[in-house]
């Protein structure tokens, strides 16, 4: 059997669905709008927020669109990026603990920018990004091909078999790093932060806008995906093909974020359970809700990094990585309570 | 009940040969003279590659006052690795029967992270006097102390009770090192550098960093854990069937699963807290011994475990220090074939 065969215990928010189809299928409600301007408030937070004084020295407006916009920019960009990937793997999988930080996608990301760089001496950024978008749709293939063959007693074990994968991987890269003098290149990379992010070196991650597009595009499918290769042939839709193209966005998007920011670790784990929670388990109408609620999760933690030892900041994969892993813990025992897992 | 247990043991693993069946643990009397010439092999390997290391391009003549010195400073390393070996492997084997799981390993539970978080921490709050005086045998048991309470606190919260789940415990488990070790970035990068630097040395595992002053208390602490789970061994055999088949032979399996994890808990806290993280080491030994000791009887594969543990540890030292003379990277390689074998056996498996 395939993947989903033990996961139908993952699914209790569908009934959700049924009860209040029609008001869930609408994108723009009330309550919709209140989160966008919510996001747009952080924005503007995350724009006033920093060491330089940009309204008390001359030249302040061109720091603000050298440094503050990309950035902010680059916030958002990611944090949609990587809460849609979550959501993708979820569909696909049909399990709500797969995301890229799970099953070693973001360490085989790492791997291939170092092979990018072992290879050639001074990369540029689209040779860096290719090869971790490469790395990252391998690792990705090869998990999802593992998860098809193996029959498994608990959905629980996916999680943990990704975690000892990417262990794996990363435990590779250092042999690498030692072995040829770099381990610099990949220490960088493990933090993912946005305080190198200024205009001329962001531009990439616009990218992201049309994965989000095409994933609007294939939702439907992607859910028809999610119900497993005998139902997904049965209703007309070339399950292998649509695997790949799921792989490919998700390589895409966490291939980006590596080349361009680092590892974002959680998000997208965190953002899609906590909206599932609340609004079932429509990719449609959850998409923007997903993206929406991954920019403000991911812009607040910038803030928070920025902030909490002014005038130096930290990491955001720091903060995220300690609060994802709260969340993270908190989701499992909840539904430890709510559902026999086995 | 012993009876019972290793005549299922062989009735599993005979698979309808009736012609040379034995009731002993194992199949047939060819495979019990290939599990003790191999144990007898790995020992003597290990017992070379150890005479190696001490002997081996030894500066100082034998008849030399200097020459006990220097065979005792190279014993040490040896020592770390006898523990090293002996902890990960009766705590990864003991580990993957109780949970029924021969792909993860102890290691998962986070006690690398906490070592690291703890260290970190000290230095955080009290400054690096502190955590220059954050060492002897005080502080070690401290560490180790701390380590054994956390998975205690984990074992009795998520494995006691209605909800138990082994699954469970272990993916929080992974979680809340994950979290630790965001949070021990966190402190080190608020750190000046020169404090950052005095943490680096601590940080970073190996057999040469053990400290000889740990050993009158280690060894005795290690053999002693080792011994019971010895001794416990038949129990072992009989939890590795699963839950229902063990409570049928009447072995309170909730209660022994948690006795075995707090043991398990003690042999990698330890050497933990002596060597430093060796993630998959534990791992590829264990898979190494399965195929070497085609037994189910925990009585023979334990052994095993620790003199394959023995010979690729300090074969893997003598090898990289005396033939290709590269020490640094002993540990990283040993973690790199782990999970090389790791990759392969999850590659084959059909069923988890």
């Amino acid at each position: 059997m395939p993947m989903h065969a033990v996961n139908e215990v993952e699914i209790r928010s569908q009934p959700r669905i049924s009860e209040q189809k029609n008001k869930s299928r609408r994108i723009l409600t009330v309550p919709f709008a209140l989160a966008v301007l919510a996001v747009i408030a952080l924005g503007v937070v995350s724009l006033f927020t920093g060491v330089y004084d940009i309204w008390g020295q001359a030249d302040g407006r061109d720091m603000f669109f050298i440094t503050r916009v990309p950035r902010t920019i680059a916030l958002m960009l990611t944090g949609a990026a990587m809460s849609m990937t979550g959501l993708i793997m979820h569909l696909v999988t049909r399990n709500k603990m797969v995301e890229p930080t799970t099953i070693g996608t973001n360490e085989w990301a790492g791997l291939g920018l170092l092979a990018v760089y072992l290879l050639i001496p001074s990369p540029t950024l689209v040779m860096r990004m290719t090869g971790a978008i490469v790395f990252s749709f391998v690792g990705t293939m090869v998990f999802f091909l593992f998860l098809r063959r193996v029959r498994l007693r608990s959905s629980l074990i996916v999680p943990i078999m990704g975690l000892m994968l990417g262990a794996v991987i990363s435990a590779f890269s250092t042999f690498v790093t030692l072995w040829f003098n770099m381990s610099q290149v990949i220490e960088n990379w493990f933090i993912g932060s946005f305080a190198p992010v200024q205009a001329g070196r962001y531009e990439y991650l616009w990218i992201i806008v049309i994965v989000t597009f095409l994933v609007f595009l294939y939702a439907n499918r992607l859910t028809i995906a999610g119900l497993g290769e005998d139902v997904a042939t049965t209703l007309g839709v070339n399950y292998n093909r649509l695997i790949l193209l799921a792989n490919a966005l998700i390589a895409v998007c966490v291939g980006i974020v590596a080349a361009v920011i680092g590892n974002i670790p959680f998000l997208g784990l965190i953002v899609p359970n906590i909206i599932s929670m609340i609004r079932g388990d429509d990719l449609r109408s959850n998409l923007p809700w997903v993206c929406l609620m991954g920019m403000g999760t991911i812009t607040l933690c910038d803030i928070i990094a920025r902030v909490v030892i002014m005038p130096f900041e930290v990491p955001v994969s720091l903060i995220l990585g300690t609060i994802g892993a709260a969340v993270f813990i908190l989701m499992l025992l909840r539904q430890r309570r709510s559902r026999r897992l086995r | 009940m012993s009876t019972v247990e290793i005549g299922l043991a062989t009735n599993r693993g005979a698979g309808g040969s009736l012609r040379a069946r034995m009731t002993g643990a194992f199949r047939t009397r060819r495979d019990a003279r290939r599990y003790w010439l191999l144990l007898v092999l790995f020992l003597g390997i290990g017992l070379l590659a150890t005479l190696g290391l001490i002997l081996y391009k030894n500066p100082v003549p034998v008849d030399s006052p200097s020459f006990i010195p220097v065979v005792q400073r190279r014993l040490t390393a040896v020592v770390a690795m006898f523990v090293a070996a002996l902890c990960h492997s009766f705590a990864t084997v003991a580990f993957q029967s109780v949970t029924g799981n021969r792909i993860i390993t102890p290691s998962l539970l986070g006690y690398e992270s906490l070592y690291s978080f703890i260290q970190t921490s000290v230095l955080f709050f009290f400054g690096a006097s502190a955590l220059a005086k954050f060492s002897g045998t005080g502080a070690f048991f401290l560490q180790v102390a701390l380590m054994i309470a956390l998975s205690l606190i984990l074992f009795g919260w998520l494995l006691s009770g209605k909800y138990g789940n082994l699954h469970l415990m272990l993916l929080i488990g992974i979680i809340i090192g994950a979290g630790l070790n965001s949070m021990s970035g966190f402190m080190r990068r608020v750190l000046s550098p020169s404090e950052f630097d005095l943490l680096q040395s601590r940080l970073i595992g190996s057999v040469n960093n053990a400290d000889a002053e740990y050993f009158p208390i280690v060894i005795p602490l290690v053999l002693a854990t080792v011994l019971l789970l010895y001794l416990l061994s038949r129990k072992l055999n009989v939890l590795s069937l699963g839950r229902d088949v063990s409570t049928a032979f009447g072995v309170n399996y909730q209660a022994h699963v948690i006795l075995f994890l707090i043991l398990i808990a003690v042999l990698m806290a330890t050497t933990t807290a002596l060597i430093g993280p060796m993630t998959f080491f534990g791992f590829l030994i264990a898979m190494l011994s399965y195929q070497a000791a085609p037994t189910y009887d925990h009585r023979y594969m334990l052994p095993m475990a620790f003199a394959i543990g023995f010979s690729v540890l300090t074969s893997a030292y003598f090898l990289l220090y005396h033939v290709f003379r590269a020490q640094t990277v002993v540990s990283v390689l040993i973690e790199l074939f782990g999970g090389i074998a790791f990759l392969i056996v999850i590659l084959r498996k059909r069923t988890l």
